[in-house]
């Protein structure tokens, strides 16, 4: 389980934009920095992030080996209802992890 | 006339200042991813707005925030931003999915640059029409580099 | 009227004299933004993990850090600012990382975390952070003032193939530029950082190893006496100035 942060408001009006800032660890290893034989270090990125509010999608982005190693994203949503939104990573080595965090809206 | 100021610019030191200026020339392996996000049109310059740190400290962990001027409603709005880069070993940075629901066209994240070259960051809008704007970046790197094993 | 007017200059005048800087002063404002904001700051994932840890039984003893030290926002509060410091149990100066695994191996009876390690810099960072803004107060006992000037000698004594000492650069060319990069002071007041450069977290030892690579000196291995010297003596020459842990620098 890679360490991950989400920070977003844990209450908002409801149609509010809300903006969302999600850190995770992972050292995206691009396949091309040379190790200490010379040789490239092996692939290993986090290829899919993806944020769902009660179920359906509202942000996806595909990352490639240009973003910096632990990934952040700033992305905004508007609040619509109360629920959960779910944060989810997806990446190389079988790499899985997701994040919840509740809002409550409110109006 | 460009490259002149761009001599003399790294002369008096500057050399560390991102010199930030639309460019009119995109090279071929750029214009090719370009032209495969948008389904090969050309996408306008506008709308967009790529904002990157005017000094960049280091390339590994450049921070860039793409906003697109958009009402974002359900018959109006952004569903895609994608950032392309010139000289690293891959064209694509990024690409995120927006819609209705985002309510604000702006997305932002922190990018590897492997030397100074231009991004350009291209947004597809529910119309089908693409815009697009093109930074071109002096990037320095780090002094003391990790030559030692840990 | 004329008793406020020299107050004011001479409050000025004890100003002026303090020219140091921190290296955040030589940074982007994206860069010093990112240090600034713990929403945005990379290092608050080694922080997180470091809570964790504090939290989390181990070894033989089956103790937390908790266990013995309760909450680290009062146990550990203004400690990191008091290290390197000399140790009765060790017979020698530790710097803040060899402290934890002191209490690692000794009172929790757990393995030593490794250097450079995502455990040993987590707590690191979850400690230091308990003493952010908090004026470095390196102790005043013989021992540890000993182990900073031998530091001091190192800071000052050429080495390496480009035959350069620490003061070279960091004390006679700090605002100027190498290879593009602007020259800091040198305080270390924000370990351990999250460096740009490694795209990760690490200790002071690893960045002065760097600066010793960098004028192609040989380098002592992590834990070396020497480096721990050198810490002593930048935490001495930085005193008084504010920790900023976990930093973020380029």
């Amino acid at each position: 389980m890679a360490r991950a942060l989400v920070h977003m408001p844990a209450n908002a009006r409801k149609g509010e934009i809300i903006e969302i800032r999600a850190l995770i660890a992972h050292p995206m290893e691009t396949g091309y920095r040379p190790g200490a034989d010379g040789r490239p270090l092996p692939q290993d990125l986090i290829r899919q992030f993806s944020c769902s509010y009660n179920g359906e999608r509202v942000f996806a982005a595909e990352l490639h080996p240009a973003v910096s190693a632990n990934p952040y994203i700033v992305f905004y949503t508007i609040a619509t209802e109360s629920g959960t939104l779910e944060f989810s990573w997806q990446g190389d080595k079988g790499f899985a992890q997701t994040e919840r965090m509740p809002i409550t809206v409110s109006g | 006339m460009t490259q002149r100021r761009q001599i003399l610019a790294a002369g008096l030191g500057l050399a560390l200042t991102a010199v930030v200026r639309p460019a009119a020339a995109t090279p071929e392996k750029m214009a090719a991813a370009i032209a495969a996000f948008t389904g090969n049109k050309l996408p306008k310059t506008g709308r967009v707005q790529l904002d990157i740190a005017k000094i960049i400290d280091n390339g590994n962990t450049v921070p860039v925030t793409v906003t697109v001027d958009s009402p974002m409603t359900a018959g109006d709005h952004v569903t895609d931003i994608a950032i392309f880069n010139e000289k690293n070993p891959e064209t694509d940075v990024v690409h995120c999915i927006l819609g209705p629901r985002s309510g604000k066209a702006q997305v932002s994240t922190r990018i590897r640059l492997a030397t100074s070259q231009k991004l350009t960051a291209v947004a597809r809008m529910s119309d089908g029409s693409c815009w697009q704007q093109t930074v071109d970046l002096i990037v320095a790197l780090a002094a003391c580099l990790e030559g030692e094993a840990l | 009227m004329r008793a406020a007017l020299l107050m004011l200059v001479f409050c000025l005048a004890a100003q002026a004299q303090d020219l140091r800087k921190s290296g955040t002063e030589y940074m982007s404002e994206s860069t010093r933004a990112m240090q600034r904001d713990d929403m945005q700051n990379p290092a608050m994932l080694w922080v997180a993990g470091g809570e964790t840890l504090w939290n989390t039984k181990a070894g033989k003893s089956g103790k937390s850090c908790a266990s013995c030290h309760g909450d680290a926002k009062q146990a550990m509060r203004g400690a990191a600012a008091r290290y390197p410091a000399f140790d009765k149990g060790a017979g020698r100066v530790l710097n803040l990382g060899q402290r934890i695994n002191q209490c690692r191996t000794g009172a929790q009876q757990a393995p030593a975390f490794r250097h450079e390690s995502e455990e040993l810099l987590g707590l690191e960072a979850y400690i230091a952070l308990q003493s952010r803004g908090m004026p470095l107060a390196p102790p005043a006992d013989a021992q540890t003032r000993a182990s900073a000037a031998r530091g001091e000698k190192l800071f000052n004594a050429r080495i390496g193939q480009l035959n350069l000492s620490c003061a070279h650069c960091h004390n006679d060319n700090a605002g100027k530029s190498l290879a593009g990069a602007p020259i800091p002071q040198g305080h270390a007041a924000a370990y351990p950082i999250y460096r740009l450069e490694w795209q990760g977290m690490g200790s002071l030892q690893r960045r002065l190893r760097n600066c010793m690579s960098g004028v192609r000196a040989e380098v002592p291995p992590l834990g070396a006496q020497d480096l721990v010297d050198l810490e002593s003596w930048l935490a001495l020459r930085a005193q008084g100035m504010p920790l900023e842990s976990p930093g973020v620098r380029p």
